[in-house]
């Protein structure tokens, strides 16, 4: 069963909270920011945030998201938590090799090789 | 007869109605800037650019957009945003100018640098310099032109 969080659908699979992108385009300022909110509020409900992002529909993101996922990253990582993102199509993930945030996020290829590297 | 092949250069003979030559003037919100950057990339797929090569212009465009509105213009819905394209079955080329204050490249910093990976700033300006073929600034940096050729995908799906 997934929660009705617009644009984002949102499942746990044990103790890991998957996200996943609804729609095709991360881009607007004020969508973005509503995105950072809720998966800051994801993070508020455990003490040590374990959260999987699924790219599998996203098709075009700019540096406004990128730049809401650093901000995520770095809380996730006061935390202690974990994030890790997964399903990036080839032409997104070439925004992150360019862009170097590759070596940043913890970066899989699928949903299962994801779940497989929580520690 | 059989069926003919196509010629060499058949993509190259493309009727004079394929070019386009844009000049829009908007107010600095993000709708009217969605509108024309859609307008745009409608008439670079029209003359035959590529899915890759139209992702890239889409990209740029929207980080170049975001630049003038929020960084140029501050948001103030009373500044514009000029736009102009000119676009040929070859070559787009686009130039975004604000009514900003403007600002230097050189003082941006990389944002690919270590000290600079977790930084929010940069990047746009460093997604539009990879994915477009030139990209050069004017008038104190408050016009921006950037091109990109039309080659062919490089990875063919």
């Amino acid at each position: 069963m997934s929660e009705a969080y617009p644009p984002l659908s949102v499942t746990q699979q044990k103790d890991v909270r998957i996200v996943e992108f609804t729609h095709n385009k991360i881009l607007d300022e004020a969508n973005i920011a509503e995105i950072g909110q809720t998966l800051q509020s994801i993070l508020d409900e455990t003490e040590y945030p374990k959260l999987l992002l699924d790219f599998a529909n996203v098709d075009h993101l700019s540096s406004a998201a990128l730049g809401m996922l650093i901000n995520l990253n770095q809380k996730i990582k006061q935390r202690n938590g974990q994030l890790r993102l997964a399903n990036i199509k080839p032409q997104i993930y070439e925004v992150f090799v360019i862009t170097k945030l590759n070596k940043l996020f913890k970066i899989s290829a699928n949903r299962a090789e994801a779940e497989g590297s929580f520690t | 007869m059989g069926a003919s092949r196509p010629k060499p250069h058949a993509a190259r003979s493309a009727p004079k109605s394929a070019e386009a030559a844009l000049s829009l003037t908007l107010a600095s919100d993000f709708v009217s800037a969605r509108k024309a950057q859609k307008l745009i990339l409608d008439k670079i797929a029209a003359v035959g650019f590529g899915e890759q090569a139209c992702f890239g212009v889409k990209l740029a465009m929207e980080e170049a957009m975001i630049n003038a509105i929020k960084h140029g213009n501050k948001l103030d819905a009373t500044k514009k945003v000029r736009i102009e394209a000119k676009i040929t079955p070859d070559s787009a080329t686009i130039t975004i100018e604000d009514e900003g204050s403007g600002f230097k490249r050189h003082a941006v910093p990389d944002p690919t640098l270590e000290e600079n990976i977790e930084k929010c700033s940069g990047r746009g300006i460093l997604l539009m310099e990879a994915y477009m073929d030139k990209v050069s600034w004017d008038r104190k940096g408050r016009r921006v032109r950037m091109i990109k050729h039309n080659r062919p995908d490089l990875h063919p799906r």
